[in-house]
């Protein structure tokens, strides 16, 4: 959890920190009529038991623009609000999609590597792969997914999307499914939000779509991306490459993909600049604020 | 056949793309001699006829090389920097210079603005960290630094220059520029100096010419100017730095940062910046991809043909 949210929490009410709590169920019989927020994160929200657990329970913010670890169904139902932080990272969400797209096909990580070993004494580095020009297909034109594309395009490279609904006036190349966008594109990236229908949106077909020439970004949710058959994909050559930052069980990452230089991987660091989570706490915070203050939320989704 | 040679290739031994390319169109006569005495023995006996040279890769072109090439009018350089070539001296002697052109342009602006969000992002440090298994024992990594909004300083304004201004600005940077060429053509900020350049932006990005009036352009007052939280982004020549300085600079904090594909003295790396985490390094690799050795390949070709049929040179370097 995020110091400075943390602190502030700890100063304005009374914190209990859930993921110390070593026996949860007792945790939950003590404190359960006195429990009126929650605050989540990527990686922990509320399910539909927890939800059920909390009686007194009046609003879920959640630190993070993902919603997939939150019963919104359940909240609908009990009418406990939910608060997110959009668009104060959608900037350096799109900025890293770039930088793993970058990193990945010109190999910068490996580079730096190369360095730093001292084998650069003994031989140049082999060459890569250009990415000015490359098609790029996006999953999701939402707004991190539009902030993408616009980045793109500083590179000349031509967009394809894939979108629930079409958009007619965005001058990007539209495709009625996944796989066609993979077909279509050098690069493909996950920037859709997760849901039921998203789950695996990346299989084994979209990625045979993509093929050896082909490069995976995940920049959305590990399991966007059947990560058994992403794994089997790259070490079998079948996908050119994948640039990661996110999986199924973080942090938990597939071993095999340790080796492969044709593979970036990063700890779910997207949205993870100082500025940005900053901002992302503030809104947190303020959504609490207004909530407890009888006023209107300033991020809500329910 | 025995032809006389008309081109000389002087080229790394393992640099032989341009080998077949060339000698399907011409008599070549290749050389990898690096030292001066062997090459220039070589040279008196065999390229008396030759009247243009390719150079690939770093050898010095200096007078005496010249003076044993006695028909020699046109150097082909397959790099964009010609600082290894001695330019007054092909000027006096009437021979004419090209370059790489913009061969390279695009990859070197995308390979800039990958050092920089690298660096930023802590990229290469966050790959190794989880693939060396920190994350699972470990937990969260190092935060980075937000790059929108970023006021981004171009040193050089060419082609290579231009192309990254247009790649940084989707992603909300400020751009400016300092430049041997100011237009009013151009929609960007103009800081007559480069101190001035380095005290109003948090990133400056080298990309301008390595000759007698930039080396070590980026000196101690320039780095302090820059500042605590400053970063170099360089990927022109390793000459537009004080490296002694700047690895001072960078170990003491005097500047934030840096993602550098050149350095003074290649391939020899300070060793004071492998244990930095406030540094991208890369092994001059901004040209490497197939598409740029392709493009100086063609141009390379086209300037010769364009010689020996007594056509204007498609990428001139002017050589005063």
């Amino acid at each position: 959890m995020n110091s400075y949210l943390e602190n502030e929490l700890q100063k304005r009410y009374n914190l209990h920190r859930f993921w110390t709590c070593p026996e949860k169920s007792v945790f939950l019989e003590t404190h359960r009529n006195s429990i009126r927020a929650i605050v989540g994160n990527a990686s922990a929200g509320a399910d539909a038991k927890l939800i059920d657990d909390l009686p007194k329970l009046e609003i879920i913010s959640s630190f993070s623009v993902g919603l997939d670890k939150i019963d919104l169904g359940k909240c609908k139902e009990k009418g406990i609000r939910v608060t997110n932080t959009p668009e104060v990272l959608t900037e350096d969400v799109a900025d890293l999609a770039i930088g793993l797209i970058l990193a990945l096909l010109r190999r910068l990580c490996e580079c730096d590597r190369y360095v730093r070993s001292g084998k650069w004494k003994y031989g140049d580095f082999k060459l890569t792969t250009k990415f000015s020009g490359k098609s790029v297909g996006i999953i999701g034109l939402g707004r991190i997914g539009a902030a993408i594309a616009k980045r793109a395009q500083g590179f000349n490279c031509p967009i394809n999307y894939y979108s629930r609904t079409e958009k007619p006036d965005v001058g990007y190349k539209y495709y009625p499914t996944v796989v066609e966008l993979a077909q279509n594109s050098d690069i493909l990236v996950v920037a859709c939000a997760l849901t039921d229908e998203t789950r695996h949106i990346v299989n084994r077909e979209v990625i045979d779509a993509l093929g050896p020439k082909g490069v995976l970004i995940n920049i959305g949710r590990g399991p966007h991306v059947d990560e058994k058959e992403l794994v089997k994909a790259l070490t079998e050559g079948r996908l050119g490459g994948a640039g990661l930052d996110v999986f199924e069980e973080e942090p938990h990452v597939p071993e095999e993909l340790f080796g492969l230089e044709n593979v970036v991987l990063l700890p779910h660091v997207a949205s993870a600049t100082v500025e940005t989570r900053t901002a992302m706490a503030d809104l947190v915070l303020g959504n609490l604020e207004a909530h407890f203050a009888g006023k209107s939320l300033l991020t809500p989704v329910v | 056949m025995a032809e006389s040679p008309l081109v000389l290739v002087q080229r790394p031994p393992t640099f032989d793309f341009m080998d077949e390319l060339l000698s399907r169109n011409f008599p070549v006569l290749t050389t990898h001699h690096t030292s001066s005495a062997p090459l220039l023995v070589f040279l008196s006996r065999h390229a008396s006829s030759v009247r243009a040279v390719v150079s690939i890769g770093r050898f010095k072109i200096d007078a005496d090389f010249l003076s044993h090439l006695p028909s020699l009018r046109l150097i082909v350089c397959t790099s964009v920097g010609t600082d290894h070539v001695d330019l007054p001296e092909c000027k006096r002697r009437g021979i004419a210079v090209t370059n790489a052109g913009e061969a390279y342009s695009e990859d070197v602006a995308d390979y800039a603005v990958g050092l920089l969000i690298s660096f930023l992002r802590r990229i290469p440090a966050a790959d190794r960290y989880v693939k060396s298994g920190q994350w699972a024992k470990c937990g969260e990594f190092k935060l980075g630094i937000k790059l929108s909004g970023k006021r981004v300083g171009i040193l050089g304004l060419g082609s290579i220059g231009s192309l990254i201004a247009k790649r940084l600005e989707p992603f909300g940077c400020i751009i400016s520029y300092n430049s041997t060429c100011q237009k009013q053509s151009i929609p960007y900020l103009y800081y007559p100096d480069v101190v001035s350049l380095a005290a109003n932006n948090d990133v400056i990005i080298l990309c301008c010419a390595l000759n007698d009036q930039t080396r070590h352009i980026v000196n101690r007052e320039v780095m302090e100017s820059l500042g605590r939280n400053g970063i170099i982004i360089n990927v022109g020549r390793g000459g537009l730095i004080d490296e002694k300085e700047m690895v001072k600079c960078l170990v003491d904090g005097v500047i934030g940062g840096a993602g550098l594909d050149a350095f003074e003295k290649e391939p020899g790396v300070p060793v004071e910046l492998f244990g930095l985490d406030n540094v991208v390094l890369s092994p001059h690799s901004a040209v490497a991809t197939p598409g740029s050795l392709d493009n100086v390949v063609q141009l390379a070709l086209a300037n010769l043909k364009a010689f020996f049929s007594n056509q204007p040179l498609i990428s001139p370097v002017r050589l005063n």
